[in-house]
């Protein structure tokens, strides 16, 4: 069936929702409204009011609830309504629920997922357009998870709340309805932990994850005349798939990241630093990074064009790398 | 009550006691390592409030409450085992004090961003009202947490659900240094339950025969579906925030006219008007205590302590492979 993106997020969250009686939804205005991207559209109807909870204005609650549910056998998805808001619930994901078995000694499991739309390129401004997956890689204890295209969303999600450990899922809203894809009918899922390839090459490796997936494949082809591109889509931040980061890094010899999120301090640094240091009699060139500018993401499109990576500095960033 | 009930009670005042008392002593011998948080002085809260508990009811004790753990059911042993970092700990050495709860025995372990708690209690209480469950939660936090907003967030959403959590006010008048008077505006913590549409009450923390009368009301309402409540104990804790803190901050004479209001002194008088044989019972209770702990501390300083290795341990529920790690 062709499904958008959020329509896979849908479907995940409606499917496990009627697998298992302990899967709930809570988040702002999820329930009769839907969600403010109708990503839980009639998922209230279905499952009732006590499984798809409408929740105060209060992250720090919902993910606080959220572990109290987990503790007790339930499964929560906990949404974000933007992924900016995530910072209110930031101790509560950082200190309450990433902590929670170790600290337990190995006691409990901490089943959670905590979504929510994140990035820019839809002129959101600065609320509406963060890309703040760094802040959690640095956290022991979390899963960390950012899908780029409907299928993944779909089997990422549901293996997300399968999991026994809390799972931050970064769902992109650039992405929601201007990917369409065909996905199985019958059920799947997509393993955390677990990078894709996307398209085979000789030349040149580029790692990405989230939006720039698309803009990376389309420069990818549209350069294939030029140089032999293979993609990698990390699709788990934490933990990344070393072996095929690496396996990739050691065949091409060249290796350029690029993420949505600003450069300094994001997950291309550690990228690069492992590559760099386990792959270095291999490489052909330094491993480059492309991110977005050391800012926070404007509203005005010019600015935000100004700021963010898109295929045009993509193509600039291989053709630089490709010439050494 | 029974004569049984009023000496057990008794007998839970003074082990807390006698517990917290020798881990003070084991810090200042240098037997401990981080930080120790005595309540003593606080007793009569913890006692009133999870005596009468049910071993699938749940409490979120604060970083103060380890007679809580005691009284829910913990074993003394492994609770000084987590003290002293072993690994016969609830947090098999991976944190002290209070920070590993014991689960089996419906005690969550607290963070030390105090009132975070307070949200996970709410969302318990959620799952025990949508599964039809007559258990509560109890949430256990200072008059210093009170202004962290993880604890008006839950209260507010357990306002609305009339979920069966209890708010239990901790009120010892210092927020480490901090006095009530630069904590917040108003007269009582408790006063501010009306805001989230049900009952905030103010007791005698110091008086385990009030604070059981309020307790046992409150958990009745949340067992019957009538909701929560905010109950404000006013206690004192008579050592410093922690035991390198002098207090200095108070003035001698507060503390001698606390220390007159002692729980434990307050319930000794209360058994001698119920012409119990008091010098009997105390002695008796105090070796029983005596011996409890001693057996504890014996069992905690002879435990393994964790290898280095057992810390990439209980990270998570299926061990993940990164080069990192």
């Amino acid at each position: 069936m062709l499904v958008t993106y959020i329509e896979a997020i849908r479907q995940a969250m409606d499917e496990e929702l009627a697998r298992d009686g302990n899967v709930l939804l809570m988040g702002e205005d999820v329930g009769v409204l839907g969600g403010a991207f109708k990503a839980s559209a009639g998922l209230q109807e279905k499952h009732g009011a006590d499984r798809v909870i409408d929740m105060p204005i209060s992250e720090s609650l919902i993910v606080g609830a959220g572990v109290g549910l987990a503790v007790q056998g339930m499964r929560p998805v906990l949404e974000m309504q933007f992924i900016d808001f995530i910072a209110c619930g930031f101790d509560q994901i950082v200190n309450t629920a990433a902590t929670l078995r170790y600290r337990h000694g190995g006691q409990t499991a901490c089943p959670i997922v905590v979504r929510g739309p994140s990035g820019g390129g839809v002129h959101g401004g600065l609320y509406h357009s963060q890309n703040p997956e760094a802040w959690f890689c640095h956290v022991p204890g979390l899963k960390v998870v950012a899908p780029a295209t409907a299928y993944d969303a779909k089997g990422l999600l549901k293996s997300a709340i399968r999991d026994d450990d809390p799972v931050i899922y970064f769902e992109h809203k650039f992405l929601y309805r201007r990917i369409k894809e065909e996905i199985p009918a019958e059920e799947f899922l997509v393993p955390i932990g677990k990078a894709a390839l996307r398209k085979e090459g000789r030349d040149l490796t580029v790692v990405t994850y989230g939006a720039p997936v698309h803009a990376v494949m389309k420069a990818a082809r549209d350069m294939a005349a030029e140089v032999d591109i293979e993609v990698i889509d990390l699709r788990t931040l934490l933990p990344i798939d070393w072996a095929t980061v690496k396996g990739s890094a050691r065949k091409t010899g060249k290796v350029l990241i690029v993420h949505e999120a600003r450069l300094s301090g994001g997950i291309g640094g550690e990228v690069a630093a492992r590559i760099a240091q386990d792959c270095f009699e291999e490489l052909d060139g330094p491993v480059m990074r492309l991110a977005a500018r050391d800012v926070h993401t404007p509203f005005a499109p010019a600015m935000e064009d100004y700021v963010l990576p898109n295929q045009e500095k993509v193509t600039e960033a291989i053709r630089k790398l490709a010439a050494y | 009550m029974t004569e049984q009930k009023d000496r057990e009670l008794y007998r839970w005042l003074r082990l807390i006691r006698e517990f917290e008392g020798r881990i003070s002593a084991l810090d200042k011998q240098g037997k401990l390592m981080g930080g120790v948080y005595s309540g003593k002085g606080q007793e009569a809260v913890t006692v009133g409030f999870c005596h009468d508990l049910r071993l699938d009811d749940w409490i979120f004790p604060l970083h103060r409450d380890l007679g809580a753990f005691l009284v829910k059911g913990a074993d003394p042993k492994r609770l000084m085992a987590q003290i002293f970092g072993k690994r016969d700990g609830f947090a098999k050495g991976k944190d002290s004090y209070l920070h590993g709860g014991d689960l089996a025995n419906g005690i969550f372990g607290a963070t030390s961003c105090l009132g975070a708690t307070l949200p996970v209690a709410a969302g318990m209480a959620y799952k025990f009202k949508i599964r039809k469950e007559d258990r509560v939660a109890i949430a256990f936090f200072g008059e210093g947490a009170s202004s962290r907003g993880d604890v008006h967030e839950a209260m507010n959403f357990a306002g609305v659900h009339r979920l069966p959590v209890v708010f239990v006010c901790e009120n010892n008048f210092y927020a480490y240094s901090t006095p009530n008077e630069l904590q917040f505006g108003a007269d009582n913590v408790a006063d501010r339950a009306v805001g989230y549409g049900f009952k905030g009450e103010v007791v005698n923390g110091n008086d385990l025969h009030a604070v059981m009368k309020t307790a046992g009301k409150a958990i009745d309402r949340a067992r019957r579906g009538d909701g929560p409540t905010l109950v404000e104990c006013k206690t004192y804790r008579y050592h410093g925030h922690s035991e390198h803190d002098r207090a200095d901050y108070r003035s001698e004479e507060e503390v001698i006219t606390w220390e007159s209001r002692d729980p434990i002194f307050l319930w000794e008088i209360y058994l001698e008007k119920r012409k119990y044989d008091i010098a009997a019972i105390r002695k008796g209770t105090g070796e029983e205590v005596t011996r409890i702990v001693e057996e504890a501390v014996a069992f905690a300083e002879a435990g393994a302590s964790p290898e280095g290795p057992e810390a990439m341990e209980d990270l998570y529920a299926m061990p993940i492979d990164t080069e990192a790690r």
